[in-house]
């Protein structure tokens, strides 16, 4: 029931780019084509998962015990950034044509605050499913990490499909562009409240 | 270039919010009033100044190779020394703000003055642009934070200027990305006359 509670929570109520704001540069930057949109949830979806299975592992085994809690944010950013790049060779040999499909968007994800984000607020936030307030566990820390970036994925897609539209109107001059994305993305938020008090 | 120039530019020319499109996280999840906005400004310029700083110094010497992990572990140095500082100075602050500290490591801003400028250009220089630049963040998020919290809360730095509340969906997220939308509608019609 709470891995019920945490997927709903993190996909809907606390969606990651509509309530929480990170991730924004590549949900505007890569949305304007429904392929691309796809391509860059599924590489996101695999890096945040991933990342936060080593940092959540990282913190407890080996900065916890030492009491190094402070070198998070140095620690963390390294783990994310070697990661990708493994993540990349591993791929380039194993499935070229995942590989090819993922394409550039792979570099760019070191520098995607989401995954950043997810992996510090796992191991620095307490968190309220339906109890009171804890400390994930290494297996609520996946499934939160999991359906976050599904969350991600999904407002990817919906603000792709909903681009792909506004591309064919005729917007006046000065709102051309990324100003009328932001504006669509302001309502497509307020949709988004709508499951605000679903879940704690 | 002349300096006064360098200053200069961030603010409007190479806005960071406006123009460049950079940063976009913190500007919108911190700016739910101007003194927020103006606190994540001020530690993003700290950031950027002392980094540019930096990273303009072991440019020379930095292989090409492995130059974009330098440049992030020098930029993780200064955050977490900003962390300490604002955990021992500005408790209430940096509770506020939140992740959003810590996430100043892959703001694009900062990594981007370090690839573009700081790391061709000199000392004196770089530290200029990096205050430019940040006091032009700092000002596009004091801006946005200050329409958010005239329309949400009625209030402006804390001083309220209407009695109960305002519209609070400005101070939600939806309102994040109407009035940075909205704001950007209009940098558009008056700096480039569209």
């Amino acid at each position: 029931m709470e891995y019920f509670l945490i997927i709903i929570s993190a996909i809907f109520v606390n969606n990651i780019v509509l309530a929480q704001f990170l991730g924004i540069c590549p949900f505007l930057g890569v949305s304007s084509k429904l392929s691309t949109a796809t391509g860059m949830s599924g590489a996101v979806c695999f890096v945040i998962t991933l990342a936060t299975l080593v940092t959540f592992l990282l913190n407890k085994y080996l900065l916890i015990p030492f009491e190094l809690e402070f070198l998070q944010t140095i620690a963390f950013i390294l783990v994310i950034a070697a990661l990708v790049q493994m993540v990349e060779i591993v791929l380039k040999k194993i499935s070229p044509s995942l590989y090819a499909a993922l394409g550039i968007f792979l570099p760019l994800i070191t520098t995607n605050c989401a995954v950043l984000g997810v992996a510090l607020n796992v191991v620095t936030k307490q968190f309220t499913f339906g109890e009171a307030a804890h400390w994930l566990n290494l297996g609520e820390s996946m499934v939160y990490a999991f359906a976050t970036s599904l969350g991600y994925g999904l407002a990817m897609v919906i603000f792709a499909g909903l681009r792909e539209h506004l591309a064919m109107n005729d917007v006046p001059k000065a709102f051309k562009g990324v100003p009328i994305a932001l504006i669509t993305v302001g309502i497509l938020a307020m949709a988004f409240m709508g499951f605000s008090g679903m879940v704690k | 270039m002349s300096k006064i120039k360098l200053l200069t530019d961030g603010f409007v020319k190479n806005n960071p919010t406006f123009v460049l499109l950079l940063g976009m996280c913190p500007t919108l999840a911190t700016t739910t009033s101007a003194v927020n906005g103006l606190g994540m400004g001020l530690a993003t310029l700290f950031v950027l100044v002392l980094s540019n700083i930096v990273i303009s110094l072991v440019a020379p010497v930095t292989p090409d190779k492995v130059h974009i992990p330098v440049y992030i572990v020098i930029i993780a140095s200064f955050v977490t020394l900003l962390q300490f500082l604002m955990q021992a100075y500005t408790p209430a602050m940096y509770e506020t703000l939140g992740l959003f500290i810590p996430l100043i490591v892959v703001n694009c801003i900062v990594l981007g003055r370090a690839e573009a400028f700081a790391s061709k250009n000199g000392v004196w220089a770089s530290t200029l642009d990096g205050i430019g630049v940040g006091l032009g963040f700092t000002l596009s998020l004091t801006v946005l934070g200050a329409v958010r919290e005239i329309l949400g809360s009625g209030s402006l730095f804390g001083w309220k200027f209407i009695t109960g509340d305002g519209m609070l969906a400005f101070i939600m997220a939806p309102g994040a990305f109407l009035c940075l939308g909205y704001l950007m509608v209009l940098f558009n019609k008056i700096a480039k006359k569209q």
